[in-house]
């Protein structure tokens, strides 16, 4: 019948468009893998996991990936410190306190505040933050970690105290009436009943803070420095490895060569820890909606 | 003080840190929009919209960056959209519940978390190299489309699935296939949501700048794209390169251009919340 072979025509277009999706994360894998194998056939693995220098573009040439990660590490580390109690505290005082009038004005302002493009944050960090911050820290050089992570960090509050405030919403009522019931207050219930009745969604939000916290790149390629150096120190300029991406590619480094293809083994470094972290809150996602049901 | 006191106090004193940290992020947006105002304000002219990029910070503008932004957007829409809802309907409507269906799920929530600097190194190997498409708007746009996929492809879900079931059985009791009953009936319905979910995911897009750097954008572009074909640049980009700059001059231009690029974003996140407290509001099932 023709019906039937329309339809069945349709299912298979719509079929191959959620394949697409299936062949970007095949793309990526093998893109990754495949110019990191060449990259790894010619500077051996231990190298590029125990070096502590990272000088692909000197003549004097080191492949240690530990101080483009110390640099991502430390941003991320800064961000969250910010973000976590602020975010928290946020989607707290909107699920348990505020009216609703208040949460419906503030919520819409906080998603413009995570929708502005970060090259723009990267401007903030840059002629605001540092600035500010070289007032009372007079050492501070003018790129540095700890300027981008204090922006970074407001950039992601409300990814955590929007994904928290869903968790603290979807805790039964039961719960609260009978903590008041008690006698605790709005605080005690917030932090003795509500966030560990909470706690997975709260994780997931944490985890996806994180992820996207290393993945970060306009911030840190404007505000924190393009030098790799293997430092917990957030007063000096850094590198983290999405910026050392953005180097590379706006420069002349030519197709195929090994300076090329350490942006690959750069990029799989952070696509694998990326990777691990969006899998562990997918499966703590997918275990606490199956409690609440 | 007695228990009962202290833990008011308590109660009251975390009021105060409460409200002053959800605001401290609108006080950094009130900031930050009057640090661009006072930077760049006095910069904006139809000079800076019309003029090509330059050495000499007070003759160069935006105007190859703007149309590139217009370019990229355009086909960028043209691919993610019919692929995102495609995708959407088929993992809503058509997906048996099974391994598959499991998989496609993690797959596209760990899509959605993959930092878009890694989608540029895919679109630089793929769409630059292996398929030839050079360093243009092309390859440019299909590195956005897939990076904004994920976004499309949830909130058509969402919104497909807040159709009530009662109207695909109505239209199936009037004898309509499956595809007439989703195209006619369901997408219809859920139209509202889709279209708030593409404007989020667009304005996701116009504000992407490591990708599409990684893939090639150019930071010197001294004419406007005629084709798909050719090299681009977009506005987040032209900004980036005149941060990059000692001269404070060009900071002044950053400023300007970064007023326009936040009034846009601004422009479509207020747009699809209008849109979607309005589709909220009518529709009631």
């Amino acid at each position: 019948m023709e019906m039937n072979t329309k339809e069945k025509i349709i299912e298979g277009l719509l079929f191959a468009c959620a394949a697409i999706c299936v062949l970007t994360t095949l793309g990526i894998v093998a893109v990754l893998v495949i110019q990191s194998v060449q990259f790894f056939s010619e500077v051996p693995l231990k190298d590029f996991l125990t070096d502590t220098q990272w000088t692909p573009l000197f003549a004097d040439k080191h492949f240690g990936i530990l101080p483009l990660l110390s640099g991502t590490f430390l941003t991320t580390i800064i961000a969250i410190t910010i973000a976590l109690p602020i975010g928290l505290t946020t989607a707290i005082y909107l699920s348990e306190y505020a009216s609703n009038t208040f949460r419906s004005t503030v919520k819409p302002v906080l998603e413009i505040l995570a929708a502005i493009p970060t090259v723009v944050y990267g401007y903030f960090a840059l002629t605001v933050v540092t600035p500010f911050l070289q007032i009372i820290f007079p050492s501070l050089s003018g790129f540095n970690a700890i300027s981008p992570g204090i922006v970074m960090g407001l950039m992601i509050v409300p990814l955590i105290s929007s994904l928290s405030e869903d968790a603290l919403y979807a805790v039964p009522k039961s719960l609260r009436e009978g903590s008041y019931a008690l006698g605790s207050t709005k605080l005690q219930t917030a932090f003795r009943v509500l966030i560990p009745a909470a706690s997975s969604g709260i994780i997931v939000s944490v985890i996806l803070a994180v992820s996207r916290a290393l993945g970060e790149t306009m911030i840190v390629a404007i505000a924190a420095g393009q030098q790799p150096r293997l430092t917990f120190d957030p007063r000096v300029p850094i590198e983290t490895v999405t910026t050392y991406i953005v180097q590379v590619s706006g420069g002349d480094v030519p197709h195929g060569s090994l300076e090329y293809k350490t942006i690959f083994s750069a990029g799989l470094s952070l696509f694998v820890i990326t990777l691990i972290l969006n899998n562990i809150s997918f499966f703590i996602k997918k275990k606490y909606r199956e409690q609440y049901e | 003080m007695n228990n009962e006191e202290e833990k008011t106090l308590k109660n009251n004193a975390f009021k105060v840190w409460a409200v002053f940290a959800t605001s401290i992020g609108l006080v950094m947006l009130g900031i930050l929009l009057v640090k661009i105002g006072m930077d760049g304000m006095h910069r904006l002219s139809l000079q800076f919209f019309t003029s090509l990029p330059s050495r000499r910070a007070e003759d160069a503008g935006i105007f190859t960056a703007w149309v590139g932004t217009l370019w990229i957007m355009g086909t960028t829409a043209l691919i993610a959209i019919p692929i995102g809802i495609g995708a959407g309907i088929y993992l809503e409507e058509y997906s048996k519940k099974g391994w598959w269906s499991n998989f496609l799920e993690i797959n596209i929530s760990n899509l959605a978390g993959v930092p878009s600097i890694i989608y540029g190194l895919l679109g630089l190997e793929v769409f630059v190299r292996l398929l030839h498409m050079g360093e243009s708007i092309l390859a440019g746009s299909f590195t956005l489309a897939l990076l904004i996929l994920p976004i499309v492809i949830v909130s058509t879900r969402e919104s497909i699935k807040a159709v009530p079931k009662t109207l695909r059985e109505a239209s199936y009791a009037l004898g309509a296939s499956k595809w007439q009953t989703i195209s006619m009936q369901v997408l219809p319905a859920a139209s509202g949501g889709v279209m708030t979910g593409i404007i989020l995911a667009l304005s996701r897009a116009i504000g992407e700048t490591a990708p599409l750097i990684v893939v090639g954008a150019l930071t010197y572009v001294p004419f406007t794209p005629k084709s798909v074909f050719d090299s681009f640049t977009v506005l987040p980009i032209q900004i980036f390169n005149w941060v990059s700059r000692p001269q404070a001059e060009f900071l002044v231009n950053a400023a300007a251009g970064i007023i326009v690029l936040v009034v846009i974003t601004i422009v479509m996140n207020g747009s699809a919340v209008l849109l979607r407290n309005r589709w909220q509001k009518n529709v009631k099932w």
